[in-house]
């Protein structure tokens, strides 16, 4: 169909009804646990009583299992690289311009990744299998957010083979399996 | 179950904006244009189902509500489908489910898209409390795993480039599209801007406004309409969690099982054979070779050398052509988008295909992907029943 | 269709608000309940899985997407989804099990409204161009609607207090999970004020969190797995037109429409629990549906004793089901509906094995 018209001068291709919702967010019990701890500057996972898997940040279930995550496990301040990308969009009232990092990172002692920013790195040399550890604001700016945690940044560390990312102990990866 | 078979396809012309129509107008002016395909009025009709992706997109909360009027639904039943990207192919699929259980004898489903009415970056991904807002979007979320697909298959960085070309080429055949770029470049696409690397502008869909209509009949009726039916062999859906430890993100399991489930239901073992052309979900450019191994055409990590071959390509004369209508690079109206798909194969398999016909085709496969690359929708249609 | 049995139904307590639980959190232990009564562990244990939900009324994109992560849907499903409520999940299950494609279903429901203005929230859902600039809420379009059915004569305040008091008895007596149930009198109920006229506050229903979950199978199945069941015998739903103004608002055209395709007249009905969100709609609805004083209605209290949006009908079916799977009766009706002054209505009729 074309964009036919009668009477041009009096076409209305477009009306502004601006809708505002208000909302007031929950995160979730299991995530309200995640969040009391980061206020704390702890990263926390929960551990799966089916797979043994540890989520983080859990949202209350392992998905794969589809069972109520209880157990809490603290995790690592040091992640490794599973694939990331080069982002050209600039962030709203973020101080990071573009071309900036997003990566899935895993924090240590976690079986899955999650989205956070990486910085103080040259973007081209990032990789997959990468050690960074998390760069956090000033304690007194700490709220319930995950951007307590400002970015990660790249570790002086051997890779992770690609085999053992996702499975990296709390303790840690100084090269050896 | 009962036989079923696509008899009337109708699709709009698809646009960043079509501001000549309402969402009403546009969902109408699809679902008109099938049932004069069919050769039916709308007494025909016994039952709609609709779908769309998420509310947010246009800001109408179930919008079937809205939208009865226009798609003559008073005093009928009317389902309105949502299974994120996937579900312009599972929608399809459910209308399907009306005639092959025997509970309906001709129904009209419709999928739309008015990505001009509302910022879907915006309501992919709005800023929520609590979690860090990186404005990645869905290119955000996907260019990891393309680069991951990358590190695995070893496959030429131009790989994607090649794709964004191919499927333009193949979208300047098609005069609904919404992108139309006969005279598109490897250069070009390559010097188009880094988005989310290895994301580029041009290795990316377009937002559009569209809306794309089928009618599905029983056996009885499909053999009196005006055109040939167009047997639906086979349908599957499939869905995992867009999150669990393990998860193979690249090669997810869920399509894998999709593809073996509606292939086995159209008795196909070897898809690059015995499918005549296939029209997949490529909303980015990598994704034509990670689908290619995800759905059978290509070992895994050889995907790539299908595209790079021409093996993909109409103008080279491939020998299983994808996308020819020119896919979701020339045309993204993300509800519709799947359904388009499912259309367009059915539109190959009627020999009505146009400018992008593939000469002779007589099976073919529709395919359809949503949320974290986790919800699946396929379907085979062929001429034979 | 084919005869589909039901032999399980679970739902959540109704709660005004469900505090920080989340959608997974909600669904989790419905479906936990529903799965076990027959012995089933997970999605993994069914052939099908559908589930009903809207993302506006917690306001955040894809609720259903996170619902996933409660079913262990690894390895993947055949999963489906509907932006409606789940009594039209059921309704696509049995689809496919009609069609040949599964025995056995999981179906599930849940909603989170106690983020948003519910009423408010579902004046988004009218004609974007015309009605949702005006932001006409859910309950000034039920009270126009009481009004029409006041003026003309066809009830009384006296009719809808009445509804309400019985529906609060009745949940007290039947239901653990209503939100609201006690004993109050028409006099009481008529001595509150208008709230939004001529609704009164009590004419309206609450406003809840919760989730419920059901599990369908064939005949046969059910019968395999020596439970009881309760099976539906006939199903079906119309639409109407969106232009209020183009509709007799004293009747539910579309409920007799579908009652007459399910198969309602066919035999006798002890009970039906019908989806009233208004106390005045649950007289157009009896009168639909042909109901009369033989038919006890909404012994669980319905909807205006706890209503969990977008799992409300599908609770209803669970409601009759529960009722003839443990004997007390042998043949009822439910009902759903959605959209404004009831749009859209599914009918099902239940009987026992």
């Amino acid at each position: 169909m074309s964009e036919e018209t009668t009477s041009s001068e009096d076409d209305i291709t477009a009306i502004e009804t601006p809708v505002y919702l208000t909302y007031n967010f929950t995160a979730g019990e299991a995530t309200t646990r995640f969040l009391h701890q980061v206020r704390k500057g702890k990263v926390m996972g929960q551990r799966c009583p089916g797979c043994g898997n540890v989520y983080a940040p859990a949202r209350g279930s392992c998905a794969a299992c589809g069972l109520p995550t209880s157990e809490e496990v603290e995790l690592g301040n040091k992640a490794t690289v599973q694939s990331f990308t080069i982002v050209w969009i600039p962030i709203p009232n973020n101080p990071i311009q573009p071309p900036y990092i997003v990566a899935n990172l895993v924090p240590d002692g976690a079986n899955i990744s999650f989205i956070h920013l990486m910085s103080e790195c040259d973007n081209d040399s990032v990789h997959i299998g990468q050690r960074v550890e998390a760069v956090w604001k000033p304690e007194e700016e700490w709220d319930y957010a995950m951007d307590n945690i400002r970015y990660f940044r790249p570790l002086d560390e051997p890779d992770v083979p690609i085999e053992m990312i996702g499975k990296v102990p709390l303790s840690g990866w100084e090269g050896k399996a | 179950m009962q036989y079923a078979a696509v008899t009337g396809i109708g699709q709009t012309q698809y646009k960043a904006r079509r501001g000549d129509v309402s969402i009403a107008g546009l969902v109408h002016e699809a679902a008109q244009n099938a049932l004069d395909d069919a050769g039916l009025g709308w007494d025909a009709i016994e039952a709609v189902i609709i779908g769309k992706a998420p509310d947010m997109f246009e800001g109408v909360i179930m919008p079937e509500v809205y939208l009865a009027d226009a798609l003559g639904c008073s005093g009928k039943p009317m389902l309105r489908v949502h299974t994120a990207g996937s579900v312009g192919g599972s929608t399809a699929l459910v209308a399907a489910s009306h005639v092959q259980s025997g509970t309906f004898r001709r129904v009209l489903t419709v999928t739309f898209e008015k990505q001009s009415e509302s910022n879907a970056m915006w309501a992919l991904s709005n800023p929520q409390p609590f979690s860090p807002h990186l404005n990645a979007g869905a290119g955000g979320y996907f260019a990891p795993i393309m680069r991951e697909y990358m590190r695995r298959s070893g496959a030429p960085w131009d790989t994607g480039i090649k794709v964004a070309v191919k499927d333009r080429l193949h979208g300047s055949r098609n005069p609904l599209n919404h992108l139309q770029m006969p005279e598109i470049t490897m250069q070009e696409v390559e010097e188009s801007p880094m988005l989310w690397d290895p994301i580029r502008f041009l290795e990316s869909c377009p937002s559009s406004d569209g809306a794309c209509a089928m009618v599905i009949a029983d056996e009885g009726l499909a053999k009196e309409g005006p055109k040939a039916p167009v047997w639906i062999r086979g349908g599957a859906m499939r869905s995992e969690p867009t999150m669990y430890a393990g998860r193979d993100e690249v090669n997810p399991q869920a399509g894998r099982d999709c593809a073996a489930d509606v292939y086995a239901q159209a008795g196909i073992d070897d898809p690059r054979k015995q499918l005549d052309c296939a029209e997949v979900y490529v909303p980015f450019s990598w994704y034509e070779p990670m689908w290619l191994e995800n759905l059978g055409f290509a070992e895994e990590g050889e995907g790539w050398k299908l595209t790079m071959d021409g093996a993909t390509s109409l103008d080279e004369g491939g020998d299983i052509p994808w996308n020819c209508s020119g896919g979701v690079l020339c045309s993204n109206p993300i509800g519709a988008s799947g359904m388009i798909r499912f259309a367009e194969a059915a539109r190959q398999v009627r020999g009505d295909a146009g400018a992008h016909q593939v000469v002779g085709a007589r099976t073919a496969l529709g395919h359809a992907y949503g949320g974290g690359a986790q919800f699946y929708a396929m379907w085979v249609v062929s001429v034979d029943k | 269709m084919k005869d589909i049995a039901i032999v399980s139904f679970a739902q959540s307590d109704c709660r005004r608000d469900a505090g920080a639980c989340n959608e997974v959190e909600l669904i989790m232990p419905v479906i936990e309940q529903a799965m076990q009564a027959v012995g089933l562990n997970n999605s993994q244990d069914v052939d099908f899985t559908c589930s009903g939900s809207c993302d506006y009324q917690q306001g955040a994109a894809f609720a259903f997407v996170m619902g996933v992560d409660a079913l262990g849907a690894v390895p993947p499903i055949k999963e489906s989804h509907v932006e409606m409520d789940a009594a039209w999940a059921l309704y696509e299950s049995m689809l496919k099990i009609s069609m040949g494609q599964a025995e056995s279903a999981l179906i599930y429901g849940f909603g989170k409204s106690s983020p948003g203005e519910l009423p408010t929230v579902l004046s988004q859902q009218l004609d974007p161009y015309y009605l949702a600039p005006l932001w006409v809420d859910s309950v000034s379009l039920a009270a126009l609607q009481a009004r029409v059915l006041l003026d003309r004569g066809l009830l009384s305040e006296q009719d809808m207090a009445a509804v309400v008091a019985r529906s609060r008895a009745n949940a007290k007596a039947n239901n653990p999970h209503a939100q609201l149930a006690g004993d109050v009198s028409v006099e009481e109920l008529l001595a509150e004020s208008p709230w939004v006229a001529p609704l009164r506050k009590h004419d309206c229903c609450p406003i809840s969190d919760g989730a419920s979950a059901m599990v369908i199978c064939t005949i046969e199945k059910a019968r395999a797995w020596g439970k009881p069941y309760a099976v539906i015998r006939g199903i079906d739903h119309r639409m109407e037109s969106h232009n209020i103004g183009a509709r007799d608002l004293t009747r539910s055209v579309s409920t007799e429409l579908a009652a007459a395709q399910a198969g309602v007249d066919r035999g006798p009905v002890e009970v039906a629990e019908l989806y009233a969100p208004f106390s005045h709609q649950e007289i157009i609805l009896s009168q639909a549906l042909g109901l009369d004083d033989s038919t006890e209605i909404n012994p669980s209290g319905g909807v205006l004793a706890g209503n969990l949006m977008m799992a409300s009908g599908l609770s209803r079916i669970g409601e009759v089901a529960t009722r003839i799977m443990s004997g007390d009766v042998r043949r009822g009706v439910a009902h759903a509906t959605s959209g404004p002054c009831l749009q859209h209505n599914l009918v099902a009729v239940l009987e026992a094995a």
